[in-house]
């Protein structure tokens, strides 16, 4: 024990010979001086600058001289490196090296049954804020401790030093930088404030807001102006707080996952100032030019898929057109970046096995990433990122002599890296100064003859091949396995006599080589042999020459397919453009006065309107027949849960105006596509209606191919949710919900009390940030109050009985703000007058009820009785399905109370338009208005009535006669991409097992699933992607409302 | 004729001086007979006959033709002039009368019986013939339903049900008629699952082996019922296996609810071997395996046109295509929208496949002969055609369309329908507080 003792502190002293002056040591010091020349090297100091025949000092830790014609001084000892290459070591700009792995938490809310304890507030014990996500008191410093098995995983791959993180929480502290030498933990540390580090995770907070993305960005932000407050105060002592303020003058680290998450996590950095580096799931060539526009930098990994597996057809269907397009272009990620000019780090962060790291790093520059800046991304740009530019990434006197040693430029599939210099010390990755044993070999011997040898492989990994010629012909592999200048050789031998051939030798001459030694036979003849090198291996011997043949090797270059907006099925490979049409012969259901006019003409220009009338000129546009046709404003959907992402509900707390739909729009979502094929164009995205003051909405059209913030509706009204009744007194809420029947209120009595509670500290703040020099606290759930109350922020509110209806109403009168729509109103006709008097607009079903207890009474007639009160009444679909469709809901207003068709239509175009405040630019077919048309075949009120062409701002985005076409270009992309799979599995590429179908997730307004963006299990990987998100097996609960 | 008109007016007067479900009493028995003239009359099968005459008596169709009417003595004659005249809608598979309230008030729903394997339930006692749903659904011409139980892999026995009577069982047009399956399908596993296998470090099964697994399972629960079957007298009997023993003599039909291709493959094979008379449910992928559905004489109940694809990459228009591409297939299909109170809009699922390459006729066909030839009662209804029961409506316009649809008269086996329902009650009652016209 003492003996190992002793060892482990002679060790000790060894490696830490300058630094630790402060740790007593055991016996003699033995600081020993560490100087070492390499000379006769191709060294690559940087990405831009390359030294032949150059010579690089070390002395201890540090780079003394790198160079040409440097002389080596007295007492260095010389390494020859003729013939080989020297890089900087390489950096990891992200991983969770030597911190402990995050607890996994308990998975409670999402479904699985086991209940979860409500945790409102923060029950960490500290003077810590109140939500358990904040986590700004980490810092990785503090928890780091040397791995010495992952480190040499890393080594392996050539990194000499990488960031290293806790990742968990939204906000979550400070990373470090250390090096990845095997010494102790204060001698690796190479920057101890790297950067400060966030995500769109919750991570393990048990804390139960946010359950939500738009939870998250909302926390997020409320802790930016949390801490800005902060720091003029003197009420509150917050270490969470103190801390977040303490690293914003770090790099900002913002790990998000896909293509669309980049777009959010820019928006916020915009929105306070931030410059964030990016670390992301690897999206980017999805949008590159959008990406691009974000001016940010990024980190990105090199985690390609694998092929699936597609020989069955019918299994085949179960793979989404996004993944198998996924699979084709995500190694040409990198080299996308680049040609884009974008400024990126590589990681080696999320393969499932660091020997990938290599394979897909080959594979990236297969597809385009050029090798200067593949070396860039792994050296300078993640050192200058990370602060320790001054220190690692590049070769120059007075920087760590962190670099590696390779046979042959750094990314030729050949190459080999020998050795790993980390901090002045010398890792063996493949040894150096042992001859390279691969060639093929004339074998002599006076026992066996006409033998020829090859040894091939890596030095680390030699396989043999023996061929024998003559009579007694063979060709088979053998087990080599070498000792220093040792080697031992054994194979099967099929005859003369049949059996194991052995054969023990060593290294006897190197020039050429020359292997010498003894051997037996399998009937116990032993003989002398001797094997003379006569050439190089065959070029087959090396796996990462041989294409596809092995599991680990990299993708051949092939071409590719074009990127799809958005990136998904029914993606334009060309985004329309707004065409300038003439309308022959219409049927136009204007919604002004003209009414309904026969055999009209609709001309639109440049997005807009230009007029409508008869025998109108065409003059440079394009003129399309519509004799027999029908012509109609888009459809308006006043009531929408697409097209976001990340749970629709922030169902955690009663009031929670502070979260914003329009963080989270989703414009891959395939619903968008298809309502366009419904002739919908406008719609209202709600926050669900969990909570009696839920969040805001927001109005977009439904452009397909463009980014979120593109499906915007410009210069929106400002909306938020409320709602009423059953689903915020959780009614019918399942009791694995943890805090089923605490969370208040629980009745309507509750609900009315809510309202009043929150419009009275709403004032009281107005009042208070009114006061000149006030610091009180930016709050920016009342802030959303405060805009109701001044009528710049509108309220629809889910409603479904009298009562409540009511109460909202006094409630509003009383506290003077107004209501703008109730929305479902199933019971609206009970309280038209009273409505009415307010100027209420009314958006309900056509026909919905009995799918609860409060909807007993819903009568399909109520849209007519309120729109004879004189009410604004629309048809909303608060259901994907039902949204493309809604013409004909609007229909159903004529089955049931013989509204006019003029009325009926209007339902789901100008009158939507009136309730949402857009009608001056939307819902009617009036001279200057957007071009958003539907060309139906027939009566838009019909069943029979298909929607065969729709314009947005005059863009024809959907087009029922090119659909075909456009089907069959998609599924012959498919097919080729699939033969392409097929190919790369015939290669040997491994493959992985297709799931069975996966269906998106459709919101409707009492969907209070835990989003899976923002639970541990998540964050540990389950799923990692938004795509797997979104489309995660889900019930669809269209019956639901 | 003017005395029938004027007592129907009568009854729907009736309900604006008292409101309430209590009043909406179950119609007699056909008294007389009747004929109705004028009307555009759409046989179910195709036919459709212009300024057509259809005469009932004692609940049957006594004659159907062209031009006047024969002169039937007694007759009370209605005036269909400019109408249009169908079969009654045929509702197959749905929880109608099985549940009042879907969530909220689980004292009302009587749709899933808890275990996997319920043969021996039985929908028709659950019937609830005093729902307030049924006259919502029966006041838009559907007049047949299968009341249909849920849940687990064998859910129970449905029967068809009349949407009129004062119970259960005058109510029933016929009693169990077939046993409901639900084929085993591979399943993503939770997440939750995933991570308990991967703790216990446990290789996990892939999903299409735990569906292999189930159905295993039914083949050896299905060998021995047949078994079981070929038995006339047991020592200890099994009323599983009682209630499944129709299956295997041909009195009772396997409803098998199966969307995915590879599924309804399976299914087909299954039915194959066990030579049971199968229906498929759903039915999404159904056409990409039509030809062995037609070869096996298989049909599909589709469930809803009204629905999202079920796939992404699927033609945005796929379900209201369906249709059309099993009438092309050459395959018998029927049509089901879903739930109960949405059954009201069958006539609409119906409506929606024709924008979509069906015919008007074929449309119909879907929700009228084929259902009724998929339940196993074609030979009484379905159609408009002598010695057929009387189950027929009125409507003033095309009653697949939203527009069409207004439905004057109705009759199920020669019994006039009392038309109101709840929905009706509420309107006049709410347009009298507000002295608004009402537009029935």
């Amino acid at each position: 024990m003492k003996k190992i003792l002793l060892f482990c502190f002679a060790l000790a002293i060894f490696n830490h010979s300058s630094a630790q002056e402060t740790f007593p040591v055991n016996g003699a010091w033995d600081i020993r001086p560490g100087q070492y020349a390499f000379t006769n090297a191709t060294i690559v100091v940087n990405p831009d600058q390359t030294i032949a025949n150059g010579t690089l000092l070390v002395k201890d830790r540090l780079i003394e001289a790198v160079g040409q014609g440097i002389s080596v001084p007295k007492g260095y000892i010389t390494v020859d490196l003729k013939g080989k290459y020297i890089y900087p070591g390489l950096v990891d700009a992200f991983s969770t090296y030597g911190l402990p792995e995050a607890p996994r938490q308990a998975f409670g809310a999402a479904g699985f049954g086991a209940a979860r304890a409500s945790v409102p507030v923060s029950t960490k014990p500290g003077a810590f804020g109140w939500n358990e996500a904040i986590r700004a008191d980490v810092n990785a410093k503090t928890l780091f401790h040397v791995n010495a098995t992952r480190a040499e995983e890393y080594k392996r791959n050539g990194f000499g030093a990488v960031q290293t993180l806790v990742q968990d929480g939204i906000v979550r502290g400070t990373s470090a930088v250390v090096s990845l030498g095997n010494e102790r933990d204060n001698e690796v540390m190479l920057n101890d404030q790297a950067a400060a580090n966030y995500s769109f995770s919750k991570g393990t907070a048990a804390t139960n807001y946010p359950s939500s993305l738009m939870g998250v960005i909302a926390l997020l932000r409320q802790t930016y102006l949390d801490a800005q407050w902060y720091k003029n105060q003197k009420e509150e002592y917050n270490i969470s707080l103190a801390e977040f303020n303490r690293t914003q003058t770090l790099p900002q680290l913002f790990e998000v996952t896909d293509l669309q998450s980049i777009y959010r996590a820019d928006k916020i950095a915009r929105e306070f100032g931030k410059q964030y580096i990016l670390k992301s799931d690897g999206d980017e060539y999805q949008n590159i030019a959008a990406v691009k526009a974000t001016g940010r930098s990024f980190i990105i990994p090199l985690t390609f898929p694998a092929p699936y597996d597609v020989e069955d057809p019918l299994d085949a269907r179960n793979i989404s057109y996004e993944q198998l397009k996924g699979w084709e272009l995500a190694p040409t990620n990198p080299g996308a970046l680049e040609k884009a000019g974008i400024r990126f780090a590589i990681t080696s962060n999320g393969l499932t096995n660091s020997r990938d790291f290599w394979t897909n790093l080959r594979t990236a520059i297969n597809y385009g990433l050029t090798e200067k800046q593949a070396l860039k991304a792994l050296t300078q740009t993640p050192a200058e990122m990370l602060g320790v530019a001054d220190k690692i990434g590049t070769l120059a006197k007075g920087k760590m002599a962190n670099f590696i040693i390779t046979s042959d430029g750094l990314f030729k599939p050949e190459n080999i890296i020998y050795e790993n210099w980390i901090e002045g010390r010398q890792f063996v990755v493949n040894k150096m100064d042992v001859t390279d044993l691969r060639g093929t070999y004339t074998f002599n011997s006076n026992v066996l003859s006409n033998i020829n040898l090859s040894i091939s492989g890596t030095p680390s990994t030699y396989t043999v091949n023996i061929t024998t010629s003559g009579a007694d012909s063979l060709r088979t592999t053998g087990t080599i396995t070498r000792t220093g200048d040792l080697v031992s050789v054994y194979y099967n031998s099929r005859n003369q006599p049949a059996g194991v051939v052995r054969l023990s030798g060593y290294i006897a001459s190197t020039s050429p080589i020359t292997l010498n030694g003894t051997g037996i036979t399998p009937d116990g003849t032993s003989f002398r042999w001797t094997a003379t090198r006569s050439g190089a291996a065959p070029a087959n011997g090396n796996p990462f020459a041989r294409g596809g043949n092995t599991p680990n090797a990299s993708r051949p270059a092939s071409p590719v397919g074009p990127v799809v907006y958005p990136f998904a099925a029914f993606g334009f490979t060309e985004v329309p453009k707004t065409e300038n049409v003439l309308f022959k012969n219409a049927t136009v259901w204007t919604n002004e006065k003209d009414g309904i006019l026969k055999n009209a003409d609709v001309l639109i220009e440049n997005g807009k309107i230009k007029a409508v009338g008869k025998n109108l000129s065409a003059g440079n546009a394009k003129v399309i027949d519509a004799t027999g046709k029908h012509i109609s404003p888009g459809i308006i959907d006043e009531h929408s849960h697409i097209a976001a992402i990340g749970s629709i509900n922030e169902a955690t707390q009663a009031v929670t105006s502070e979260v914003r739909i329009g963080d989270v729009l989703d414009a891959t979502d395939i619903q968008l596509y298809r309502q366009l094929a419904g002739g919908v164009t406008t719609s209202q995205i709600l926050h669900g209606s969990a909570n009696p003051i839920g969040g805001q909405n927001y109005i977009i059209k439904h452009r397909w191919g463009v980014t979120p913030e593109q499906l915007k509706f410009e210069n929106a009204p400002q909306f938020i949710k409320f709602a009423l009744g059953e689903n915020v007194k959780q009614s019918n809420r399942p009791q694995q919900f943890g805090d089923a029947n605490t969370r208040f209120p629980q009745t309507r009595m509750g609900v009315e009390q809510v309202y009043i509670d929150a419009f009275t500290r709403a004032k009281e703040y107005k009042a208070a940030r009114a006061v000149k020099g006030n610091n009180v606290r930016r709050d920016l759930e009342l802030d959303a109050l405060v805009e109701i109350l001044d009528d710049t922020r509108h309220i629809t509110c889910h409603s479904y009985v009298q009562s409540e209806i009511n109460m909202l109403m006094h409630v509003a009168d009383s506290m003077h703000f107004k209501i703008n729509t109730f929305t479902h109103i199933l019971e609206g006709y009970k309280v038209a007058d009273k409505m009415k008097a307010r100027n209420i607009a009314a958006s309900t079903f056509s026909d919905w009820w009995a799918y609860k207890m409060e909807v007993q009474d819903a009568i399909p007639y109520n849209a007519n009785i309120m729109h004879s009160e004189g009410l604004t009444v629309a048809i909303n679909s608060d259901d994907a399905e039902m949204a493309r469709r809604l013409n004909q809901e609007a229909g159903k207003s004529v089955t049931y109370g013989k509204m006019s068709e003029e009325e009926a239509l209007k339902l789901v175009t100008l009158n939507p338009a009136k309730m949402l405040h857009i009608d001056g630019r939307v819902g009617s077919i009036r001279p200057g208005k957007d071009a958003d048309l539907v060309v139906w075949s027939a009566d838009p009120l019909s069943i029979y009535a298909v929607a065969e062409k729709t314009y947005i701002d005059g863009v024809p985005y959907w087009d029922y006669s090119k659909d075909a076409d456009r089907q069959k270009a998609m599924k012959a992309d498919e097919g080729r991409i699939i033969q392409k799979m097929l190919q790369a599995k015939n290669a040997g590429a491994s493959t992985q097992r297709v799931g069975p179908p996966r269906r998106r997730q459709l919101y409707t307004c009492d969907d209070i699933d835990e989003s899976a963006y923002v639970v541990a299990d998540e964050y540990n990987g389950w799923l990692k992607t938004a795509t797997d998100v979104k489309q995660q097996s889900a019930q669809n609960n269209q019956n639901k409302k | 004729m003017k005395k029938i008109l004027l007592s129907f007016g009568g009854l729907l007067f009736s309900t604006v001086l008292t409101f309430g479900q209590a009043n909406i009493v179950p119609a007699k028995p056909q008294s007389g007979p009747i004929v109705i003239t004028g009307a555009t009359i759409h046989v179910g099968n195709g036919t459709v006959i212009n300024n057509g005459y259809i005469a009932f008596n004692k609940g049957k169709i006594t004659a159907v033709g062209e031009g006047a009417a024969p002169n039937i003595t007694g007759a009370t004659v209605v005036d269909a002039s400019g109408k249009q005249l169908y079969p009654g809608f045929i509702c197959p598979i749905t929880t109608l009368g099985l549940v009042e309230i879907e969530e909220g008030a689980r004292g009302t729903v009587d749709d899933t019986e808890t275990g996997d394997l319920n043969p021996h339930v039985r929908s028709l006692i659950a019937f609830n013939t005093d729902s307030k749903v049924i006259p919502t659904v029966r006041s838009n011409g559907i007049l047949l339903a299968q009341p249909t139980p849920e849940g687990g892999t064998i859910s129970g026995q449905s029967s068809v049900m009349m949407l009129d009577g004062w119970n259960w069982e005058d109510a029933a047009y016929k009693k169990d008629i077939g046993i409901h399956l639900t084929w085993p399908v591979a399943r993503a596993t939770g997440r939750g699952r995933r991570a308990a296998f991967a703790l216990a470090g446990q290789t996990q099964e892939s999903p299409a082996e735990l569906a292999q697994k189930s159905i295993d399972n039914l083949n050896s629960l299905f060998t021995e019922a047949q078994g079981y079957a070929a038995e006339t007298h047991h020592k200890v009997n099994n009323i599983r296996f009682e209630a499944m023993r129709g299956l295997f003599n041909g009195t009772k039909k396997l409803f098998i609810n199966a969307d995915g291709a590879k599924e309804i493959e399976q299914a087909v094979s299954f039915a194959k071997k066990f030579n049971l008379s199968a229906v498929i449910v759903g039915g999404k992928e159904s056409y990409l395996v039509a030809d062995d559905l037609k070869q096996n004489n298989i049909p599909v109940i589709i469930k809803e046109t009204q629905t999202l694809p079920d796939k992404d990459e699927d033609d945005v228009y796929l379900p209201y295509k369906l249709p059309h591409l099993l009438q092309e297939a050459g395959v018998l299909y029927g049509l089901t929208g879903i739930g109960f109170w949405r059954q009201r809009n069958l006539p609409f699922e119906a409506g929606e496949a024709v924008g979509y390459g069906l015919t008007k006729e074929q449309a119909l066909s879907m929700i009228t002969l084929n259902n009724a030839r998929i339940l196993g009662i074609d030979k009484t209804t379905g159609t408009l055609e002598v010695g057929k029961d009387a189950n027929l409506f009125v409507s003033k316009g095309d009653a697949l369309d939203m527009l069409g649809l207004d439905v004057t008269d109705e009759y199920i086996q020669g019994r006039t329908i009392n038309l109101d329902n709840l929905h009706k009650q509420l309107y006049k009652k709410f347009s009298g507080k507000y002295g608004l016209e009402t537009k029935l």
